[in-house]
């Protein structure tokens, strides 16, 4: 269970995360919504301890995640996997390099092993055929998917999901909303949390949905309550336009 | 001013941390070298370079001064003296700052940029135990190993001028060598030497995961590095070569 205490966090003058209070339920599949610069990347980061709250706590399974110490915070984190939303891959790597990489480093198995583990991993994610290519030779939607294998790999208890469907066709957008249904349903104790724009995919895979808005959770709860809500921003999120009370620049 | 002292303050912390970590479990050996065989691959050629040009120009001057003087036999020892207590640590330090140092620079920056750094401790990896404790051990030890070869070519780029020129015969040349340059000044070099090679990978690496926000950031640090590692070797010369001749070390 990941839960977010009245999180506040700025960048220089900027508000991003103004008492930010929500959870996430175990094994169960939280889209995050919000427009961009809300702040969404931010709230991964906090999850993860790669960003401290300037007030307000995040705790996971009851520990507050600011407080532990470095060795606590390395083995928590090895309970994650992040998709990140430039997908984040090491350059100096193959594809199957960089599929590999937590593997080697997290739990030392058996070369055999990890080699099944990785070929799985890439077969899921349909990338089988570009093990050597390097990151730079791939397109936007198959570092994604490269980014989504490695984070799967590891078999991590929790999946961070940064925009995983953002700048990929229809097509393979589809594919991984599916797969991320398909995780989810064949690890039945992960959780996972995926950070979106798409109010159509998360209304279809998610089992709960958190809107945030100006640093706050407008809304949250199961994708029926988000269909009925009257709340003129997730009106306006809803259909799309750009009169409403958010505001674009 | 107060910026200038916070950033030494930070660069402290970040020196004491690598160099704390610098034994720390586990030891990467296959970084070390690929990270060895970059810097060597990298600059040998232009170490060859640099050291025959230098040690020929050199003996060509000093060669114009001695045969005044009659002298020319000293043309050997005298640069070899020169070569191996400063003109080989100093230039091929300031040449490898300018290769090497910029490029690590440029490689970690863009690491940072890519959230490639922030994926490695989203993983519980220590970026600076798998980037920069590598890169500190491998410029460390092979670093005064190009500076070996710097005095070696720059050798022989004086015997040419010396016999060619000056026309000494090959036994003056090497007895007056034997004469001047003894074993402790060739450890004097290569310790200054050693110690340039960290000032070029600490600095290199501070720079790299700390980059300026946005595209720029990269290029900035890079300039910002290259510049603070001459300033930072030539100040160590300095002290270095004042402790020695001072305290006779
Ligand atoms: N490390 C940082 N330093 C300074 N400002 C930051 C940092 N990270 C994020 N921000 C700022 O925080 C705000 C929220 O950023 P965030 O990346 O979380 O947005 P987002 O909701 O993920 O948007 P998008 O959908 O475009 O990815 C932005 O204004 C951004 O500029
Ligand atoms: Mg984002």
């Amino acid at each position: 269970m990941i839960t977010f205490e009245a999180v506040k966090k700025r960048f220089g003058q900027k508000v991003v995360l103004d008492g930010l209070s929500f959870h996430v339920e175990p094994g169960k599949i939280t889209f995050i919504l919000g427009k961009s610069g809300e702040g969404k990347s931010v709230t991964l980061k906090h999850i993860l301890g790669l960003m401290e709250p300037d007030a307000g706590r995040v705790v996971v399974d009851g520990r507050s995640v600011a407080e532990m110490n470095p060795e606590a915070v390395k083995n928590y984190r090895r309970r994650f996997g992040m998709l990140f939303q430039h997908a984040a891959l090491f350059d100096s790597l193959t594809v199957y390099e960089n599929i590999e990489f937590p593997l080697i480093e997290q739990n030392p198995l058996p070369r055999r092993q990890r080699h099944a583990r990785i070929v799985e991993v890439m077969q899921q994610v349909g990338v089988v055929g570009s093990e050597r290519a390097y990151p730079s030779e791939l397109s936007t939607g198959e570092k994604k998917r490269v980014g989504l294998a490695r984070a799967l790999a590891p078999r991590p208890d929790f999946l961070l999901y940064d925009e995983p469907t953002t700048g990929m066709d229809p097509l393979i957008a589809e594919m991984i909303d599916r797969l991320i249904v398909k995780v989810a349903r064949e690890n039945p104790h992960m959780t996972s949390v995926v950070i979106s724009h798409d109010l159509k995919a998360a209304l279809a895979t998610g089992d709960h949905l958190i809107m945030l808005y100006q640093g706050k959770v407008v809304l949250a709860g199961a994708p029926p309550l988000f269909r009925e809500s009257e709340d003129p921003v997730i009106r306006q999120f809803f259909s799309g336009s750009v009169h409403g009370p958010m505001l674009f620049m | 001013m107060e910026a200038k002292i916070e950033y030494l303050g930070r660069l402290t912390i970040f020196v004491r941390q690598v160099l704390g970590k610098m034994f720390a479990h586990p030891w990467r050996r296959h970084l070390f070298w690929q990270q060895s065989l970059f810097i060597g691959y990298d600059s040998i050629f232009i170490i060859i370079l640099t050291g025959s040009a230098t040690g020929a120009v050199f003996g060509l001057q000093i060669g114009g001064v001695f045969s005044f003087f009659k002298a020319e036999g000293f043309i050997g020892g005298a640069t070899g003296l020169a070569l191996v207590k400063e003109l080989a640590p100093l230039v091929s330090g300031f040449v490898l700052a300018g290769r090497v140092g910029s490029a690590i620079t440029a490689e970690l920056s863009t690491m940072v940029v890519n959230e490639q750094v922030e994926a490695m401790e989203a993983m519980g990896i220590d970026p600076l135990h798998y980037l920069v404790v590598p890169r500190v051990w491998a410029a460390v030890f092979t670093m005064p190993f190009l500076c070996s070869v710097f005095i070696f070519v720059g050798m022989l780029g004086v015997y040419f001028v010396g016999s060619g020129i000056f026309a000494v015969s090959e036994g003056l040349f090497m007895a007056k060598i034997v004469e001047l340059v003894k074993t402790s000044d060739i450890l004097f070099g290569l310790q200054k030497m050693a110690l340039f090679s960290a000032i070029i990978a600490l600095l290199a690496c501070y720079h790299g995961l700390h980059p300026l926000k946005g595209a720029e950031g990269v290029g900035l640090a890079t300039t910002t590095a290259v510049v603070q590692m001459l300033l930072v070797i030539l100040i160590a010369d300095v002290l270095m070569s004042y402790l020695q001749v001072n305290l006779n070390l």
